[in-house]
């Protein structure tokens, strides 16, 4: 899956240059974020701008990210998501659980 | 078939690689529907999203994620009914038996059936003679 990751202004900022984030490829982000918190990293940014469409496997690796932002005491966001992909945590509550920020440098202000 | 019936039979191997083409399938039919009024981009998402779900409910819980297994699907619209089947040939499972997600615990999974029961208007599994059937059904008008 491709991953771009960026730090800026301590946030480690997790672009998913993905259409989809399904059960065929979330495995892999669920990983990367556990990797850098175990790393040490306390603020991470997952930013889906790219992202059209999420299944129940990408938002279980989206809420496995933040266990595991919780489990380290850091903190995980999320910015951009695209309306139907907002839809979706909608649908399943989670949309109560995560901060979520319409554009990056809106949730960089907000670490 | 009728005039006017939509019939679209797939088999693809038991592999998570191929849920964007059977996604893809069910978003290109919503585009395709000439009498449907409401909004397109929802039901092409809301397709591909039961499509993607059920596929993979077949690849790991009832097909027991072996590769050389297929999932056999069938697209069906007549008039104003839409009927997709998703077949596993594996053990299959007790729909009735998956809870509903707890909204106040985080769990990981088990949010797959809970979104297609959300999404369509039945949806039932039972066994035919080779394997199970998951049947999803949606009033289009």
């Amino acid at each position: 899956m491709n991953l771009q990751t960026e730090t800026r202004n301590d946030v480690v900022i997790i672009y998913v240059k993905e259409e989809r984030l399904d059960a065929h490829n979330s495995g892999e982000l669920k990983i990367e974020v556990q990797r850098l918190f175990e790393e040490g990293k306390k603020n991470v940014l997952v930013d889906l701008k790219d992202v059209r469409f999420i299944d129940s496997s990408g938002l279980g690796a989206l809420v496995s990210g933040f266990k595991n932002a919780i489990s380290h005491q850091g903190i995980l966001k999320l910015s951009s998501l695209q309306s139907q992909v907002r839809s979706m945590f909608e649908l399943t509550r989670l949309h109560r659980v995560f901060e979520i920020f319409s554009s990056t440098s809106e949730a960089l202000d907000n670490f | 078939m009728e005039k006017n019936e939509i019939e679209v039979d797939i088999k693809v191997p038991n592999q998570t690689r191929y849920l964007s083409l059977i996604g893809r399938i069910g978003e290109d039919i919503a585009k395709e529907l000439v009498k449907y009024t409401g909004d397109r981009d929802t039901l092409a998402y809301h397709l591909n999203l039961v499509l993607t779900e059920a596929m993979v409910n077949a690849i790991k819980h009832a097909n027991t994620g072996d590769p050389d297994k297929m999932v056999h699907i069938v697209i069906n619209i007549c008039e104003d009914d839409l009927t997709i089947k998703v077949y596993d040939f594996g053990q299959g499972f007790d729909i009735n038996t998956i809870p509903a997600p707890n909204f106040e615990e985080l769990e990981d999974r088990g949010r797959g059936i809970y979104m297609i029961k959300s999404l369509m208007d039945s949806v039932c599994y039972r066994k035919v003679c080779d394997g199970n059937v998951l049947e999803m059904k949606k009033r289009l008008n």
